[in-house]
């Protein structure tokens, strides 16, 4: 039964990787029908894709360096907050963005007091500077831990040889650094190539547009089903291009504990070092935290006279969230039960499943399955289900890398125990697996119900207006200027989907035997 | 009675052969230098550890291809042997049902076997909150329940010091004495096998030797024991 449900899970998975992508392939027209704007929006998310992955890592690196080295209070809550823009949803991070360097923002009007011209925020730069935004602290966490995985023994050594701060960076950092920033670089890369969100709502138009942003516009102002499709491919070739370098470099994994230490260091309370760490630690501090502090301060008088729209979208998010929470831990944890004890081939393919939708983005998934439910179902009408399981499986390569190293090591701790009392199926799901891995389970359900809860994408490809999420309605306040009711549902938003981690992710946590 | 029968086994490179037999309520320690392939032994009666030849019977039925939790036998390890999740009835209770799904009689059994290994009243704790020798007064206390005929002991007291160790014997007797049950203990301390009384199995050189009497066997060792029990052997 548990197997049937393993085998079932993994049948779904390939279903709505491969069999959307068969489906697309099935539609597409010939690639000669690419027009020359289709070859703009290629050459777009590449050239944003790059420049967002490098300037990330590129601000990164003086900031990891500095939360390596420097103790102070405030550091911990710095570590944390840095994990926050991974599962905060992208169109309120576009909308406190804007709040901070739109034209009406802080910022233009400090200038604007000066006698300067407003900053104009709509265009590529734009769109690099949100996904600099969003993805900046995920490189930080990153090179932080390449930097405290650097032995605290060799910084004794170098101090013991006096090395100068230039020969610790040349003989130990540099050398970190190019082990890690590659895996850092291709891992934004390959997240800004599928920026959909970003794009509708800074690009600026047909010069800003990405090949995800391209197949939905194909797919609902053009009514142009072959070139969606087409485009799909496109987008799958630059995501399977990039997801096989990643694989190459050995992804980096962003989300390890063991970031609340330092690493002991000398030779670097110098003055001039001090002041540089300390300025590039609020600078990052600033820039993350003044956008959300906008939306909070913006959002906090409007959130008690929402409009009923706003609330109803944000009910029928929170399902569409908790659905996608409860498939996610049922396709990694069966998915990973399934795995389990089979040879190496099998398990390779598993994990290869599970891994899959790395490389498939949300709107091609979403094309091939319009394509697979309109001869048997109307697709508008199921556009909450299907956002829910898209959702789903575009988070269970997180929950899969999280749950299936759990399980391998109960079945290491506790394995030959249940065998001995003859524990099997249901009794050892119930009884062993479910509280030994009630940690990676609330976390998977948490980082699947948050990102849920942000995602706009597959739900503006499927919805009609009477079925809006609360992204989808945020977005269509924005779009028609309504900025202070758009401040109370943004606010509203971020609550809920930072509140969702939290209470799934607390709630594997707690009570959790070590 | 437990008989092994042109029993082969097959660890990456290391062999180990055995034909023995162990009499139904006999005490049996299993000895020999570590590495010789004690604890292979014991997985392979219990059902973890493949057989590449040969057969596992006892009292006449073929159980080598049967699953663990099958085997007329409790298994009792090193470490591991609680769930630090549940509390210690609920272990103790899976030695009646595997899913706990227990009714108010076998409820009041789990209580009655922790009051007869000297836990009274602890069912509610969880096994971090009770000492190194409390655990295993627990394990016991599921062993005493599961009331299988053959019990194996995979050098379960190691970590206890010697008097908790040697009290923890003398339950392990009782408990076999109550349940009938023949004992297989591996230990490298060949006071243990003494204690045990009984029979001893030496595993050295690729076999396991069959059962002789503990006494006369620690009076004469072969050559392969002595060299380990004087430690100038290579261990």
């Amino acid at each position: 039964m548990i197997r049937a449900i393993g085998a079932a899970s993994a049948a779904l998975v390939a279903a709505a990787t491969l069999g959307t992508l068969a489906a697309v392939a099935s539609k597409a027209d010939a690639l000669p029908r690419l027009t020359p704007s289709d070859w703009a929006a290629i050459r777009f998310t590449l050239t944003q894709a790059v420049l967002s992955a490098v300037v990330s890592v590129l601000l990164a690196i003086p900031v990891a360096r500095a939360l390596a080295r420097r103790r102070f209070p405030g550091r911990g809550l710095l570590v944390t907050l840095l994990g926050a823009p991974f599962i905060l949803p992208t169109i309120v991070a576009v909308l406190g963005l804007l709040a901070v360097f739109g034209n009406n923002g802080l910022i233009s009007q400090v200038l604007q007091w000066f006698g300067f011209e407003p900053v104009h925020i709509y265009g590529l730069h734009g769109v690099v500077l949100a996904h600099v935004f969003l993805n900046m602290p995920l490189a930080t966490r990153l090179i932080l831990q390449g930097w405290l995985a650097i032995p605290a023994e060799r910084f004794r050594l170098a101090a013991s040889l006096d090395f100068s701060p230039a020969d610790t960076l040349r003989y130990l950092e540099v050398p970190m650094l190019r082990a890690v920033a590659p895996g850092a670089l291709l891992l934004i890369f390959l997240i800004c190539t599928t920026s959909f969100a970003v794009a509708l709502t800074l690009g600026g138009g047909p010069r800003g547009t990405t090949v995800e942003l391209a197949i939905y516009q194909a797919f609902r102002f053009e009514f142009d089903l072959g070139k969606a499709a087409l485009l799909a491919l496109v987008q799958f070739g630059i995501c399977a291009v990039a997801a096989v370098l990643i694989l190459q470099a050995a992804l980096p994994a962003g989300f390890g504990g063991g970031l609340d230490r330092t690493v002991e260091r000398w030779g670097i309370s110098t003055l001039g070092l001090r002041l540089q760490d300390a300025a590039v630690t609020v600078l990052a501090a600033l820039f993350l935290v003044t956008p959300l502090a906008v939306i909070v301060a913006d959002g906090l008088p409007r959130l008690l006279t929402l409009p009923a729209e706003v609330l109803e979208a944000a009910v029928r998010s929170l399902w569409v969230a908790l659905v996608a929470a409860a498939l996610t831990v049922v396709l990694a944890l069966s998915m990973a039960l399934l795995a389990e004890g089979r040879g190496a081939a099998w398990r390779g393919f598993i994990g290869f499943l599970g891994s899959l939708s790395i490389a498939v983005s949300p709107l091609v998934i979403g094309t091939g399955l319009f394509i697979l439910l309109f001869p048997i179902a109307d697709p508008v009408a199921l556009a909450l289900p299907v956002t829910a399981l898209v959702n789903a499986v575009m988070s269970l390569p997180f929950a899969y890398r999280a749950v299936a190293p759990a399980l391998a090591e109960t079945d290491l701790l506790f394995g030959r125990l249940s065998a001995s009392l003859g524990m099997s199926g249901w009794a050892r799901l119930r009884l062993v697996v479910l509280p030994r891995l009630r940690r990676p389970l609330g976390f998977a359900a948490g980082l699947a119900a948050a990102l849920s809860m942000g995602d706009l994408g597959v739900i503006a490809l499927f919805a009609a207006p009477e079925q809006a999420t609360l992204p989808m309605q945020l977005y269509r306040l924005m779009a028609s200027y309504r900025m202070e009711e758009a401040a109370g549902a943004a606010l509203l938003l971020l609550v809920l989907s930072l509140a969702l981690f939290w209470v799934l992710d607390r709630g594997g946590r707690m009570r959790a035997v070590a | 009675m437990l008989l092994l029968e042109g029993l082969e086994l097959q660890v990456g490179g290391f062999r180990l052969s055995a034909d023995l037999s162990v009499q139904a309520g006999a005490r049996v320690a299993v000895i020999g230098p570590s590495g010789a392939g004690k604890s292979t032994l014991l997985s392979a009666i219990a059902g973890y550890q493949p057989t590449t030849k040969g057969r596992v019977t006892w009292a006449g039925r073929d159980i080598t291809g049967d699953e663990p939790g099958a085997r007329p036998l409790s298994i009792v390890f090193q470490d591991n042997n609680l769930f630090p999740h549940l509390t210690v009835a609920q272990n103790v209770g899976l030695g009646l049902s595997p899913s706990l799904r227990l009714s108010a009689d076998q409820q009041e059994r789990v209580a009655d076997s922790l009051a007869r290994v000297g836990l009274p009243g602890l069912g509610d704790r969880k096994p971090a909150q009770l000492s190194g020798g409390q655990q295993s007064r627990v394990a016991l206390a599921r062993v005493l329940l599961r009331a299988r005929p053959l019990m194996l002991l995979d050098e379960p007291f190691a970590a206890l010091g010697p008097a908790l160790k040697a009290e923890m014997l003398d339950l392990v007797k009782e408990v076999a004495a109550e349940t009938g049950a023949a004992v297989l203990m591996v230990t490298h301390d060949p006071d243990d096998a003494r204690r045990l009384g009984g029979q001893t199995i030496l595993v050295d050189g690729g076999r396991a030797e069959a059962p002789q009497d503990t006494d006369a066997l620690l009076a004469d060792p072969p050559p392969g024991l002595r060299a380990y029990l004087r430690g100038d052997g290579a261990d």
